[in-house]
Parts: structure tokens; C-alpha cells; sequence
């Protein structure tokens, strides 16, 4: 069954993806910025999905030596979201801040509310959406 | 895999959600699964991390700032079937990139070659930690977790300029959300 086997093999893959475009999507298209930052945190996530994923070796355990284990996961992708993970939460707090902050300054967390005009024709969704996405 | 799923499915609840409480809460639940999901994944340390960082203070911070704020997000003024049409683009595209990714849990992929069956063999010997994350977190790697912590200090004076500096006419607010 080779279909299967493809789907097995590539389901977290796939998973990560669907996750990063959620996130994007949220990123960009609403325009409330507490859930802008929401879909930050999932776009990040799917990238911590992204690095452990392939660091796990079927029949391995965790990164700690003992003498009962021969086989263990990769742990250089752990260091390495562990990193990523703790920046996230630095990115987030400062982007709440900004919010509190838009919010006494405007009166509103709306984008559509702060940019004036809700019909006028530029399309100010992606504006604040690429600073902390990497 | 099932997991996997139900992180979709709280994805999609987070996307079409209006009350930003309910938002909140599903992103910690989100966090929640991420960690179990990480459990599974062998990365104990990141899971943990996870679990204290992403569910728990992460949701705080949001928490604080829903009630400095608003609950409630407005309607969609206009609907755009741009940012749709973007995200299924780069969705396309990533997919399609996936399929040369070395299968899910096999020995064999690249990344299991090069500098980890040095550390797995050495750590023990040179840094006297069983854990390799820990001895590559705080021993190899030990200037990337000092910049990392420069992060963080950058970030924490950041919040405290924001919320409590630069303001001018606001009266007596004081800042009510310091813990960062």
C-alpha cells in the first residue's frame, strides 16, 4: 500500500503546513490585533513542529544517556526551539505592550478603526503582519 | 496523528471565533496539545518549555491584555479574497516542498549523520550531563543561550518603557502589567 506509506511519512509535514497557512492567514487577513498575534503564536508553533519533526527516529526516546538505550532522537532541534520558544514569548509580551499601548493612544485594537476610513481602497491588512514572522 | 488533528481543528476555531476570550483560551489549549505532541516526539525538554511558556504565561500575558482592552473583536468591515488566495498559494507551494523531506522517523535521514552522534557520544564524558539538550543548551551552546537571555532583558525593558514611560496627558494609570 504505498499510498499509505507516502501519508504516514508525511503527515506531520503536511500538518506543519496546514498550521503555518492558518497562521498566516490570521496573520494578514483579520484585522484585530490581540488576534493577530494569536495566529503569530500558530505560525510559530508550526515552525517548532517543523524542526522536532524530523529530528524523531522510530524506536527512539528522549536525549538522555543511559546504559538501558542505544537509540535516541535528535536533540539539536530541541535546543533549538527551546531558543525559539522563549524569543517567541519576548516577541509576544513586547506585541501586547504595543497593543495596550495603540489602545490608549486610539481608542481601539481594529485596524480598519485606527488606518480611518473603513471603505477606503488600501488594503492595510498586511501592514504590521511580516515583523515578527520569521 | 490524532493529535495532530485536533490541533487543526482548534486552529480553525481560533480562526472563525469572534470573542477573543474564547480565542485566548483555545490558543492555550493549542499550546496543550503542541506540548503532548512534542511528548510523543521525544522532545521532553520542549514540551515542558511549552507547556509553562506557551500555555500558561502566554495566556496570562493575553489574558492581561484583554482587560486592559476589548473582548470582543468588530465584524470584518470587508471581506478580501486576497489574503485567502495568498495563504493557499504558499499552503500549495510548501506542500508540494514537502515531498522531499526524508520520511517521518527514519534513522537513515541526513539530519541523524552529521554533529549529533558526536554529541550523543561525548556529552557524558565532557560536560558530566546525562541530558543532551541540557549539556548542547548550557555547555556547547552556552553564548547562544546568553544572547538569548539578552533577548528576553531587551524585550522586559521594552514592555516597562512602554507601559509605564512616555506618558504624558494619561493621568494616573498606573502599568498594570509588568511580569514579563
Amino acid at each position: 500500500m504505498p499510498a499509505l506509506d507516502v501519508v504516514i511519512a508525511h503527515f506531520n509535514h503536511w500538518i506543519t503546513v496546514v498550521l503555518m497557512v492558518a497562521g498566516l492567514y490570521v496573520v494578514v487577513a483579520r484585522g484585530n490585533m490581540v488576534k493577530k498575534l494569536v495566529g503569530l503564536g500558530v505560525f510559530q508553533t508550526s515552525v517548532y513542529l517543523l524542526y522536532i519533526s524530523p529530528g524523531k527516529i522510530f524506536g527512539g526516546t528522549a536525549p538522555i544517556i543511559d546504559p538501558r538505550f542505544t537509540v535516541y532522537s535528535n536533540p539539536l532541534p530541541h535546543v533549538l526551539i527551546l531558543t525559539a520558544i522563549v524569543v517567541g514569548v519576548a516577541t509576544l509580551a513586547l506585541g501586547l505592550a504595543l497593543v495596550v499601548r495603540i489602545n490608549e493612544a486610539y481608542g481601539s485594537i481594529e485596524e480598519d478603526e485606527i488606518f480611518g476610513k473603513p471603505d477606503e481602497d488600501g488594503d492595510g491588512g498586511g501592514e504590521s503582519s511580516g515583523v515578527g514572522s520569521r | 496523528m490524532a493529535l495532530l488533528t485536533m490541533m487543526v481543528v482548534a486552529t480553525f476555531g481560533i480562526l472563525r471565533l469572534g470573542n477573543l476570550f474564547a480565542v485566548v483560551i483555545l490558543g492555550g489549549i493549542y499550546s496543550f496539545l503542541m506540548a503532548t505532541v512534542l511528548v510523543v516526539l521525544d522532545a521532553v525538554d520542549v514540551a515542558m518549555t511549552e507547556a509553562s511558556v506557551g500555555a500558561g504565561i502566554s495566556t496570562v500575558l493575553m489574558l492581561g491584555t484583554l482587560y486592559l482592552t476589548k473582548v470582543e473583536e468588530a465584524a470584518p468591515v470587508r471581506r478580501s479574497i486576497l489574503p485567502l488566495l495568498i495563504a493557499l498559494g504558499v499552503g500549495a507551494v510548501l506542500a508540494y516542498g514537502t515531498f522531499d523531506f526524508p520520511p517521518f522517523g527514519v534513522a537513515e535521514a541526513p539530519i541523524h549523520q552529521h554533529v549529533v552522534p558526536r554529541y550523543l557520544a561525548k556529552s557524558v564524558e565532557e560536560t558530566m550531563v546525562p541530558n543532551v539538550v541540557t549539556a548542547v543548551l548550557a555547555s556547547y551552546r552556552g553564548y547562544d543561550t546568553l544572547g538569548e537571555t539578552t533577548v528576553i532583558f531587551t524585550a522586559g525593558i521594552g514592555v516597562l518603557l512602554l507601559l509605564r514611560g512616555g506618558r504624558k496627558g494619561a493621568g494616573a494609570r498606573g502599568s498594570k502589567e509588568g511580569g514579563a
